[in-house]
């Protein structure tokens, strides 16, 4: 009675996402014993089918073509779909990222298919495969389920857990040829605003600043206690507004909603605005000189006093600390 | 031009949520435009001033949603859809709003269709792709800019922070990210137009839908709020020892570094 799953094995710069590993631990609850496979669309992909594999995934199809070698949604449809006709999957799971939104609402369509997107969670209740997923930017939940047969969903990066890499694993890789053909949408160019930097949606570690911060300068704390930490630097709508940063890096309701293991909210007052972005949060550090803003009512802890003294303090005890685990 | 945007009304983003019978909280709520769409409704102002043609926006909704679409007029569109499903259905998913939109699209001249790229409410950024596959149009997602030539589109898109600087062509379906633009505030002549400009109102009927065409795929089965954060440990003591002390809690009970 176990489904066949198809999971998508996204690639960034030439690696697997963690989401993908996280996307093939919730296909395998969605296959409820059934068989997983990896899907890897590119250029040159199918060398990364064993990793999937120690992950979780069954086996593993490629689809290559030189036409893949950015996405677009007519080259991963394509892909996607002659994977889909050969296998006939009863589910499939994409991450929900940047790809993944932009592509599986087309699948979705092309199947006649519900699709559950953003979960972050999936489990098994009665039988029937429950999904979790925020609406209203994270002040609510519901659980939801697809009524019909096939089972599509895209999962939130950083809520479910991975499965442990198991390098005992092995499985066929085989490959899928498609022609790919009609492109609507050409990528021209790709400007790397966040070059070197962490993606906010799947970083562990989010360091934010609100007006608080004061000037695209002021930021530079900041950036260097999430280098020290690993992460990513985020802003409040206040401090996008203002100018003191790009609104790609804004934090809210309107802008990205991010539940990494650490928030440290830097002059943020905490708008509710802006709590609808951050507080699933699995630990919230609040740094802000009035003792009253409202981000303390959500920070697990505080500390009151100026950003400008305290984050490189922070930088310099986290450094320490490292240097001594060395 | 034929523009088209798709919008939808929705909670005031500083609204806070509750739950009473299952369902969320809606009476004395503030209700807006969804943020998203607000850009699409500016664009697609700027895009009609600039190269000429007619803004129609449409909203999948209640009479309610009347409202949200005056005030689309108001900031200059001109003409507004209603497509009232209020009466027809008890619920709906993002199938059932691209089945019901590519019905109502199916007769149109349809050049340019600008969405949100999210409804901050449900959240799932489905309905646009959706329906420029069913419409057979290409599609962008998370647009920050964009320029048109003739029949050819240049796009900037944001993803996870870069951009993508992509080259298609009309018919295009787009939806918008922050950052594109500006939404202007309704002025009070424009208020004032709006009232005079035509609003469209439709039922399932009048495109020929049945309520099983456009049943939901999906079933929610329950709506809840996230658990309650109580207020943490603030810190006492000098700032450096408070520093030390924020390291080790964080090492130590909660684990993170």
């Amino acid at each position: 009675m176990g489904k066949k799953v198809l999971v998508l094995g996204e690639t960034r710069d030439g690696q697997l996402r963690n989401v993908s590993f996280e996307a093939v631990a919730a296909g395998k609850k969605v296959a409820q014993g059934g068989e997983v496979i990896g899907v890897l669309i590119g250029e040159s992909v199918s060398m990364l089918a064993n990793e999937l594999i120690q992950y979780g995934a069954d086996r593993v199809l490629a689809v290559e073509d030189a036409k893949l070698s950015q996405y677009t949604p007519d080259g991963y449809s394509q892909a996607f779909m002659a994977v889909v006709e050969q296998e006939q999957p009863e589910g499939i799971v994409f991450g929900h990222t940047a790809l993944g939104k932009d592509l599986s609402p087309k699948i979705a369509a092309k199947l006649n298919a519900g699709l559950i997107s953003d979960a972050t969670s999936v489990e098994e209740e009665d039988g029937a495969i429950v999904f979790t997923r925020p609406i209203y930017s994270g002040k609510a939940f519901e659980k939801i389920i697809v009524k019909d047969r096939l089972i599509f969903a895209t999962v939130r990066p950083n809520n479910i857990q991975s499965l442990e890499k198991d390098e005992s694993r092995s499985g066929d890789a085989t490959s899928v040829s498609v022609s790919i053909t009609d492109l609507r949408t050409v990528i021209q160019d790709v400007v790397r605003k966040a070059a070197g930097g962490v993606d906010l949606s799947e970083a562990k570690v989010i360091v934010a600043g609100g007006r608080g911060v004061k000037s695209d300068e002021g930021f530079k704390p900041l950036k260097e206690l999430a280098g020290v930490l690993g992460g990513a630097v985020g802003a409040s709508r206040g401090a996008c507004d203002a100018g003191y940063c790009d609104y790609s890096m804004q934090i809210g309701q309107t802008g990205k909603v991010v539940t990494p293991d650490l928030y440290i909210a830097c002059g943020i007052s905490g708008a509710i605005q802006h709590l609808a972005g951050m507080s699933n949060s699995k630990v919230i550090v609040a740094i802000n000189k009035d003792p009253d803003a409202n981000i303390f009512n959500v920070a697990d802890y505080g500390i009151v006093g100026d950003l400008f003294e305290v984050v490189p303090m922070l930088s310099e005890e986290i450094k320490k600390l490292k240097a001594a685990q060395l | 031009m034929n523009i088209y945007v798709l919008m939808k009304r929705t909670f005031d983003t500083e609204e806070k949520i509750s739950i009473n019978g299952g369902q969320i909280e809606e009476d004395g709520a503030e209700f807006i435009i969804n943020p998203y769409d607000e850009y699409a409704v500016e664009e697609a102002i700027q895009i009609r001033d600039a190269h000429e043609g007619e803004v129609t926006v449409v909203s999948v909704g209640s009479e309610e949603a009347g409202k949200q679409l005056r005030m689309a007029l108001a900031m200059g569109a001109d003409k507004a859809v209603l497509i009232n499903t209020e009466d027809d259905l008890k619920e709906g998913d993002q199938f059932t709003t691209a089945k019901i939109l590519v019905e109502y699209f199916k007769d149109k001249e349809v050049d340019l269709i600008l969405a949100g790229n999210v409804a901050i409410d449900g959240g799932s950024g489905q309905v646009g792709p959706r329906i420029a596959d069913m419409l057979g149009i290409p599609y962008v997602t998370t647009i920050t800019n964009i320029d048109i030539d003739g029949s050819n589109v240049f796009v900037t898109r944001d993803v996870e922070g870069d951009s993508e600087m992509i080259k298609t062509s009309l018919p295009l379906l787009v939806t918008c990210q922050q950052g594109l633009n500006d939404p202007r505030y309704p002025s009070l002549p424009g208020i004032m137009k709006a009232k005079k400009k035509p609003l469209e109102e439709l039922e399932l009927d009048d495109l020929d839908l049945e309520e099983e065409d456009v049943e939901s795929k999906t079933k929610i089965l329950d709506i809840f709020l996230p658990p309650d954060k109580t207020a943490g440990h603030v810190l006492k003591g000098d700032l450096t020892h408070q520093v030390q002390e924020l390291v080790s809690l964080l090492r130590s009970e909660a684990k993170v570094i």
